[in-house]
């Protein structure tokens, strides 16, 4: 439907500075993402993974370089332009899950609708569906700590896709569950990528969770390099 | 985001912290609980002195004669004789006065049959009643009539009454002061004390030719009482009839006044002045309970940002905007400051009630203090509320996320 690449990020730098230590986090990272692709970024911890996805999210800007998202240049936005970005096209899923505390999974999976500006009937009536996609309908007004992990993860898919996003970002979506939920977790993601042609960009240090994406890549040092 | 979905977001945090926001609600409950009744209480006593007042005839001028030294000695007040009812009558066609009451008096025992009384007479004209706005109860008041003909009538004040007829009427009955018989024609309402305490009630009412010719023995007055239109008129009247009786008496150039005038307004003024003090003291002590309510917000405000910042994070990566998380935590801090206020309204009145009901003092809760003090809460709200608020809303997405 359009040939501009979803996602293109060229020279990308970014660098922070911990304890009065100046961390070069990305040296000159160059990223092209299709529309449907399904890719992993792999990379031991404190190589700059989590620091490319907060980038890739709208979450924080790079010092140098250029990021395009739809062929929009993100690295020139104001915060409220930011906001809308991560609101309409981009749909998040934590290692933490990251659900709103005393919050059930219901209003969890509104909130992004009612920055999105959705009116009350309609956010619930969307809300339900993602939920129910989940196989959650049974857990709509369940608070987060009364929600497994891999039901928690579940919760944060569907608050992710809720809004449609041109793209998810998956931030270690398997690093705190057990084995059998990371394989439940993985398969629906494959699902989604495959049957609903969702854009998947996932960060993982796991070799079986990366090997489910079609392209695999690796963060070495702040620089990216293809995998076989 | 709609006013709508944000109250709801604001409230729905709040009740997940419910013994929280009540206490934090109660700072200002009990600040514009105070407020209200500490400026009804003020604005009772305000009231009370006004009422004092209008009882004493505010608006009014007092003259009397001066003192005067002859020969190395100096008469007291009142020892002057040159003081007229034609002075009276001058000052009546001044501009701004109402109405002139001159009239002299005299100490003496009546008697009604059986019994007697020892109490003033004064000798009046039919103006008194005007000046000293003071209704009768019955009867009439002395007429020009019987100024004129220096009739032997009289008018009661209450006390009088009391002592010399009990409960029965006096109209038409027959007193005697100091050997002569007067017809007694009316009786006032009664007036109370003055704010000095001295009874007004226990006086009869004379004409006044009766009470100079036949009860003194003197052609001049003792004394002129008048009232002017408004306020400001009584104190530009001062100077007026300073300078008309200057004139009427001749008095050269360096010479001293042979009279004395006392303004009531400017006594009127001095406590009204001293009661709105005392109405702006109680309301500030009370302002001070609230601003240390509106901190308490601030307080709690700040402890919640921080607490919540990881929430506010995920809000962020969720799509929220600055203004978005701006408006949730003033919102909360709003919704704190109105409910304290509008239960603190309720507690301001049934405070007011009770001191009312338990004390002396009149208590008068108006409309304005109640908004006064309910806007002031809103205002706390806002003003301690947006610090916190600002705070949330400029959180770097990225670093709110990964608090711990």
């Amino acid at each position: 439907m359009n040939n501009t690449p979803l996602l293109q990020i060229s020279d990308l730098h970014k660098a922070y500075v911990l304890d009065g230590v100046t961390i070069q986090a990305l040296r000159g990272i160059d990223l092209m993402v299709e529309h449907g692709e399904f890719v992993a970024i792999m990379g031991p911890s404190g190589s700059g993974k989590s620091t490319l996805m907060h980038i890739l999210g709208c979450l924080d800007i790079p010092d140098a370089g250029s990021y395009q998202l739809r062929g929009q240049d993100v690295t020139r936005m104001n915060s409220n332009q930011l906001a809308a970005l991560r609101n309409r096209e981009i749909g998040f899923v934590f290692q933490n899950f990251n659900l709103l505390p005393r919050t059930s999974a219901l209003e969890n999976v509104e909130t992004p609708l009612i920055y999105a500006g959705v009116g009350k009937t309609e956010r619930r009536q969307r809300a339900r569906e993602a939920l129910a996609r989940m196989g959650l309908a049974e857990r709509l007004y369940h608070l987060p700590n009364q929600l497994s992990g891999g039901q928690a993860q579940r919760v944060a898919i569907a608050r992710a896709l809720v809004t449609q996003p041109s793209l998810l970002l998956a931030d270690e979506p398997t690093g705190n569950v057990d084995t059998i939920t990371s394989a439940d977790i993985m398969n629906l993601l494959d699902e989604l990528n495959r049957n609903d042609g969702l854009t998947i960009l996932l960060i993982t240090h796991e070799q079986e969770v990366a090997d489910r994406a079609q392209r695999r890549l690796s963060l070495r040092d702040g620089q990216l390099e293809a995998q076989a | 985001m709609n006013w709508y979905t944000a109250l709801q977001l604001a409230l729905r945090a709040l009740w997940r912290n419910k013994t929280r926001a009540m206490l934090t609600a109660l700072g200002v409950v009990i600040g514009v609980g105070s407020v209200i009744a500490m400026l009804g209480i003020g604005s009772g006593a305000q009231q009370r002195i006004a009422a004092q007042l209008a009882s004493m005839g505010t608006n009014s001028l007092v003259v009397r004669p001066g003192s005067v030294t002859r020969g190395g000695v100096r008469t007291g007040a009142g020892g002057i004789t040159t003081l007229t009812r034609a002075d009276a009558e001058a000052i009546a066609e001044l501009p701004d006065v109402v109405a002139v009451a001159p009239s002299v008096r005299v100490t003496a025992q009546v008697r009604y049959r059986g019994t007697n009384w020892g109490t003033a007479i004064e000798g009046v004209t039919p103006d008194y009643i005007t000046v000293r706005n003071w209704p009768l109860a019955e009867g009439e008041f002395i007429s020009r009539r019987h100024v004129l003909g220096a009739s032997h009538v009289c008018v009661l004040g209450q006390t009088v009454t009391r002592e010399l007829f009990g409960l029965r009427s006096p109209l038409g009955e027959s007193i005697v002061i100091k050997g002569l018989a007067c017809q007694v024609i009316g009786v006032l309402t009664e007036k109370g004390a003055t704010a000095w305490g001295s009874d007004q009630d226990d006086a009869i009412f004379a004409p006044i030719t009766t009470v100079q010719r036949k009860l003194k023995g003197i052609t001049h007055i003792e004394r002129i009482e008048l009232a002017a239109s408004d306020r400001a008129a009584s104190f530009r009247l001062i100077k007026d009839i300073k300078e008309l009786l200057r004139q009427r008496h001749r008095i050269r150039e360096g010479k001293p006044d042979d009279f004395r005038m006392y303004n009531r307004a400017e006594l009127a003024q001095t406590s009204e002045e001293s009661a709105r003090v005392f109405t702006w003291l109680l309301g500030s002590i009370a302002s001070v309970s609230l601003l240390v309510g509106g901190i308490g917000i601030m307080n709690i405000m700040l402890v919640s940002v921080t607490e919540r910042t990881r929430e506010i994070g995920i809000r962020m990566a969720l799509g929220a905007r600055q203004r978005d998380i701006l408006w949730q935590f003033l919102l909360e801090a709003l919704v704190l400051s109105i409910t304290g206020g509008v239960l603190g309204i309720f507690l301001g009145l049934g405070g007011a009630l009770t001191v009312a009901r338990f004390s002396e003092l009149p208590v008068n809760v108006t409309l304005g203090s109640v908004l006064v003090a309910f806007l002031f809460a809103a205002l706390v709200g806002v003003f301690f509320g947006l610090h916190p608020a600002r705070k949330a809303s400029q959180l770097r997405p990225i670093v709110a996320l990964r608090y711990e």
